[in-house]
């Protein structure tokens, strides 16, 4: 029984005070007193209008299917299309309604937020139509301007909106630094982004809670303590939040191919019968926020990188309908592969094709790493879709599924334009799930591959890098496997009753 | 044209990594003090 894939949601949060606050470029361009950087960045910050009428954002929400951008003039900043908050997959959510939610999300007494502040930020979630009664029951009253300030000279976050101090983050421990204001803070937003995420695809698959059985989170950040600084667990605490009381989980965590190897973990054990429904689920990451922000300021272009993204993906049991996912060709990059992009690309791209004799254009769709070009270009580091596209149209090349002449055509029909913010684990591969699964139910691609790789040398621990692939396919249909019904049975018993009566009657004579 | 000179290497997670440079680099007499390869992704 193939593990298939039943549902997506794809969100974004937009988060330009988080991203001055919490973001690692700014915070780390803070030492530097005499910042250009950070002098100008206030006028490069987009509007929440901006974000959302931003083509590569309505892409990502499934307003639009990511090839529309070929026909989208760059730079796609200085193009809008309508800007619509929700889309087909999921929403891009305000900041003030995203505070909110973090306090929701919170069971620490963590979030503070101030008193008019809630009042409007209620009135606004009460119109949401995924936030519940229970919910709003679980955003406070709200505190004094004076008790956030107090809190924040204790060395809480600030949160701020529209120029305003509107609440903080405080720190959970005096003295562990992996429970300080500004790992809380980013702890908090992971978990709420995946929050929201969860909620759309459960509206999205029409799922209640309660049906999920297993969540594999798989966010750029891991949570603990000092004692133990990755010991999680988002997944359950994500689970709690959204009402998955008959649930448990665990976080998988691979860098950018955290991902894909939390999807292959769900597929796995859905195979193996372990579980039914598995939702594997990610937030956003605050540390990522305006990464690449010295360079668009200095080139000119609004702060792009002002969106926390997240998803949600429910694997289940074979329906018949919805795609599957093989297990039969997973590609991987192993330890003895080489860490060359040729290496890598061959061992997760062409082998699990050479294992079931496919060629590269056998997959219609590949899905690669999907970082926006409008905000790697600028930053020095390309067109990174297309440099991953390059790879494979080259291998196809070598194995002689193309000709070289053909290596552009390849891209545009295999490819497709990179749409997905810089949140490191976010355009890695699982951003165009819920495209694709749209795509071949409707029976316009029969075949995608999914491709996650990760930078693991960043954690200093080796100098591998890291990839796994996976084909999702269109179902080919649940084989009716003929039970043998009650009445045949009888018939089957009364017959061998009967042979053996006549042997006994034919032993005797 | 590297002999006798120091040399720190940055390579890039998407285009070449820093040991892959530096294999290239040792062979011109340089001496590596130190690599690394970044992620701007």
């Amino acid at each position: 029984m193939n593990p298939v894939i039943k549902g997506c949601s794809h969100i974004l949060v937009h988060v330009p005070n988080v991203m001055l606050e919490a973001g690692t470029t700014q915070i780390l361009e803070r030492e530097n007193k005499n910042s250009d950087y950070l002098l100008k960045i206030n006028d490069y910050i987009r509007s929440y209008e901006d974000c959302i009428s931003y083509p590569p954002n309505q892409a990502y929400i499934g307003n639009i299917y990511p090839d529309k951008l070929n026909d989208i003039p760059r730079p796609w900043y200085q193009n809008p299309l309508p800007p619509k908050r929700f889309g087909s997959f999921g929403e891009i959510m305000p900041e003030d309604e995203f505070y909110a939610l973090m306090q929701i999300s919170d069971v620490f007494d963590l979030v503070f937020l101030e008193k008019d502040f809630v009042k409007e930020v209620r009135r606004k979630l009460e119109g949401h139509p995924l936030i519940s009664e229970k919910d709003l029951s679980r955003l406070k009253e709200g505190v004094s301007l004076e008790e956030i300030e107090r809190q924040i000279e204790n060395k809480a976050v600030p949160l701020r909106f529209n120029g305003k101090i509107v609440g903080c983050v405080k720190k959970a421990h005096d003295k562990d630094i992996t429970l300080s204001s500004h790992v809380m803070l980013e702890n908090l937003a992971t978990k709420a982004s995946a929050v929201l995420a969860f909620k759309h695809l459960l509206k999205n698959t029409g799922m209640s809670p309660e049906e999920i059985d297993y969540i594999i989170e798989c966010s750029e950040e891991a949570c603990g303590d000092m004692n133990q600084r990755g010991g999680g667990n988002f997944a359950k605490a994500i689970g709690e939040i959204v009402g998955c009381s008959n649930a448990t989980g665990a976080d998988v965590r691979g860098f950018c191919a955290g991902p894909a190897h939390a999807l292959l973990n769900a597929a796995s054990l859905v195979k193996a019968g372990v579980f039914k429904n598995i939702v594997v689920v990610a937030g956003g990451a605050t540390a990522k926020l305006g990464m690449n922000g010295r360079d668009h300021v200095k080139k000119g272009l609004p702060l792009l990188e002002d969106v926390l993204g997240g998803f949600a993906v429910l694997v289940s049991q074979d329906d018949g309908i919805n795609p599957i996912i093989r297990l039969d060709s997973i590609g991987r990059h192993t330890i003895g592969a080489g860490a060359s992009p040729q290496a890598v690309m061959h061992a997760v791209a062409v082998e699990p094709l050479e294992k079931l004799g496919l060629k590269v254009t056998d997959v219609d769709k590949y899905s690669v790493e999907m970082q926006n070009p409008e905000i790697t270009e600028p930053a020095g580091a390309g067109d990174v879709p297309k440099a991953n596209y390059k790879m494979i149209a080259a291998l196809g090349v070598k194995r002689g599924d193309i000709e070289k002449s053909q290596i552009d055509e390849f891209i545009l029909k295999h490819g497709m334009p990179g749409f997905a913010p810089t949140q490191g684990h976010i355009p890695s591969g699982v951003p165009v799930l819920g495209h694709i699964r749209e795509k071949i139910l409707k029976g316009e691609i029969k075949r995608a591959m999914i491709i996650g790789k990760g930078s693991l040398f960043l954690a200093r621990m080796t100098n591998l890098f890291d990839g796994i692939s996976m084909i999702i396919e269109a179902n080919p249909g649940v084989k009716e496997e003929k039970g043998v019904e009650e009445k045949e049975i009888r018939k089957m018993i009364a017959k061998a009753l009967r042979d053996l009566a006549e042997h006994l009657i034919g032993s005797e004579v | 044209m590297l002999e006798g000179k120091k040399v720190i290497i940055v390579g890039d997670r998407d285009g070449i990594p820093g040991p892959a440079i530096e294999e290239c680099i040792k062979t011109t007499g340089a001496e590596v003090v130190f690599t690394a390869t970044e992620c701007f992704v």
